[in-house]
């Protein structure tokens, strides 16, 4: 390795050396692996499409809410013209059958809104579950009672049928928001009860004894001897869970109660090309091989990361 | 174990309570008003107030709760419609009970979900266990890069390609429909064949994960070497050892997934237009007939919950470490 030299001063500069699950060990572990580099190019791909995306649009020439009734044939249906879904010059990936809407620029925006809401239900589901988890397994008694009964309920639940149905019933209002907060409430549960069981095992180890007899308050404990024990499982856990809720995004645009119409989501359009997969298979095959691939990359880097870590503590 | 088994119940009991009243007071307050909604366009206020008057929903908001729930076991009536013991609602966009509903479309869900758990379990567990043996080999690396690639498909797209491949393209299979067996089995196989693969391969591919991290963790056991060191038979060691431990877990996870199924596979038995419990979910969803979404709901929460028991009461058994000490 080329940059070992700077690695190794860097490293000597922060003399409280750093713990064995760093983030640098890390990174530099899953660069040197090819798999998990090329999964990372192409979220940062994705990320990229995401953030960019009206500077994208304006290079590749079309809006995603831009007719075009010239690439459609509309004496077929509204069949795109031309093969593979009327991929040309102008229109990279094709357009939609009937309306012409170009592909390209509804993926770009797409990306937009799976990023964002994912990242953000990923957000708040950590604040909820490290934070509910964490009271649970540190002060036990009636406050772990409450939080786990809560648990229990929720996870009770079939979370898919009545995300639907909260979903469907609620005004549509902010969509977006919506989305996160339905899928956040019944995401927290999983990440608290890890975070519950494992605070409850380091809430008796010796050093936070130590901690303890040495004068420490309560916040102190929780933030400097138990949150910092915490950070793998809290980083596996929530990595794991990216991929899930883009995939619970899509799934519920897909059924017609996620983003609404006109703005594009990867879910959604796949949903709208339902009824052309046997004309138009390209309609749903760039929706659906991004999704794929998103959920893949984030997968797969997840695992990664979690073996690294595993490895880590075992060291 | 008996005040456990009863204590576990009574806490079911609980849950399935709270489940029912947070279902009722998410369907019934926030949602439009179903009077209006069963009224219709031609509706006049006095008519409203009728059908109000039918449905109870001119009683305080207990009493409502209390109807619905004992409707559920001694029945209750709707103005001149009466709904027989079971009543979990009726539906007056269908005019049918719900609970009749439902059980017209329990077997297709009920098919989904078995014949998708069957195919799962054999090809998860054989898959991992082989993985596990055979660790660090080609076969290994690809059965996990592909389970990897299993558990990333959202199962929409899975179908979707594979309808357009099989039935649309090389017209190998018919397009799914809910034959009964005893019509026609060869139709019947065909026809479920694909919703069971699609449902089916997420699962395959984390119960092979699952079952090979096990299996693995459970091989570098001091109780495994100790049994190899006296000299037991490979195949001996490997299923009294190696296969139970490993396996106990994997029944937990099992038990939660095909409980989780019961109520209904909503998205694949939509894609595949299967009329079971979850197409009529999704159906009631969109009519927005809240005595039937909020029918299933209950269900899928009562399979759920009724399964972490059994599961939990099946672990016991299954792994002399967890046995609960009576004193």
């Amino acid at each position: 390795m080329t940059t070992s030299p700077a690695l190794v001063e860097v490293e000597e500069a922060v003399p409280s050396s750093a713990p064995p699950t760093s983030g640098r060990r890390i990174l530099t572990a899953v660069t040197r692996d090819k798999g998990a580099l090329a999964c990372l190019v192409f979220l940062a791909i994705v990320v990229l499409m995401a953030v960019a995306a009206p500077l994208i649009t304006n290079l590749s020439g079309w809006g995603p809410y831009q007719f075009d009734s010239a690439a459609i044939n509309s004496d077929l249906g509204g069949v795109p013209h031309g093969s593979l879904g009327g991929i040309s010059g102008s229109h990279w990936f094709g357009v939609e059958p009937q309306n012409g809407r170009d592909l390209f620029a509804r993926i770009v925006y797409g990306a937009r809104v799976s990023i964002t809401i994912s990242l953000s239900a990923t957000l708040l589901t950590g604040i909820l579950g490290v934070v509910l988890g964490m009271l649970a397994g540190f002060y036990r008694g009636w406050v772990d009672q409450v939080i786990s009964r809560l648990m229990d309920f929720l996870m009770a639940f079939p979370a898919l049928i009545f995300m639907i149905a909260i979903l469907s019933s609620l005004p549509s209002g902010n969509r977006p928001v919506l989305l996160v907060v339905v899928i956040s409430a019944f995401g927290w549960p999983y990440l608290a009860r890890v975070i519950r069981g494992q605070t409850m095992t380091l809430a008796n180890r010796e050093f936070v004894e130590a901690a303890r007899a040495s004068g420490a308050k309560d916040s102190q404990v929780v933030f400097r001897e138990i949150l910092p024990n915490l950070r793998g499982s809290i980083v596996v856990m929530t990595t794991l869970a990216i991929p899930g809720y883009i995939g619970t995004e899509a799934g519920l645009s897909f059924l017609g109660v996620g983003v609404s119409p006109p703005t594009a989501s990867w879910g959604q359009m796949i949903s709208s090309s339902v009824s052309w997969y046997s004309v138009d298979p390209m309609f749903f095959a760039i929706p659906g091989l991004f999704l794929f691939l998103t959920v893949l990359s984030l997968t797969v880097l997840g695992d990664k990361i979690r073996t690294l870590i595993d490895q880590g503590e075992a060291a | 174990m008996m005040r456990y088994v009863l204590g576990r119940l009574g806490g079911v009991i609980l849950i399935l309570l709270a489940v029912c009243l947070f279902t009722y007071l998410i369907f019934f307050k926030l949602s439009p008003d179903p009077a209006v909604m069963i009224c219709g366009k031609t509706c006049t206020p006095e008519r409203i107030d009728s059908i109000r008057d039918v449905l109870g929903l001119n009683q305080p908001l207990l009493t409502q709760f209390w109807d619905f729930l004992s409707g559920i076991f001694v029945g209750r009536d709707y103005g001149s419609v009466h709904c027989s013991a079971p009543c979990l609602g009726y539906s007056f966009q269908t005019n049918e009970s719900v609970w009749s509903m439902i059980t017209a479309r329990l077997p297709v869900s009920i098919t989904v979900a078995v014949g998708a758990a069957v195919l799962w379990l054999l090809v998860g567990v054989i898959g991992g266990l082989v993985s596990a043996v055979k660790q660090g080999t080609w076969w290994d690396r690809s059965a996990m890069g592909l389970a990897l690639g299993g558990v990333s498909v959202p199962n929409y797209v899975l179908a979707l390609v594979l309808q357009y491949v099989l039935v649309v393209k090389l017209q190998l299979l018919p397009f799914p429909s809910a034959v009964p067996f005893a019509d026609d089995p060869l139709l019947w196989l065909e026809s479920y064949l694909m919703p069971w693969v699609v449902l089916a391969v997420g699962y395959a591919c984390l119960y092979a994960r699952l079952t090979r991290s096990n299996v693995i963790d459970t091989l570098a056991e001091n109780y495994y070497r100790t049994a190899r060191a006296k000299g037991l038979s490979g195949a001996l060691i490997m299923r009294r050892h190696a296969l139970r431990p490993a396996l106990t877990p994997i029944t937990t996870i099992f038990g939660m997934d095909f409980a989780g199924l019961l109520g209904g596979a909503l998205i694949t038995e939509t894609v595949f237009g299967l009329n079971g419990i979850g197409k009529m979910a999704a159906d009631s969803i969109a009519k927005n007939d809240q005595p039937v979404i909020m029918a299933v709901t209950l269900l899928a929460a009562f399979f759920v919950v009724i399964g972490n028991v059994v599961v939990d009461l099946l672990y016991t058994a299954l792994d002399p470490r967890v046995r609960v000490v009576s004193s």
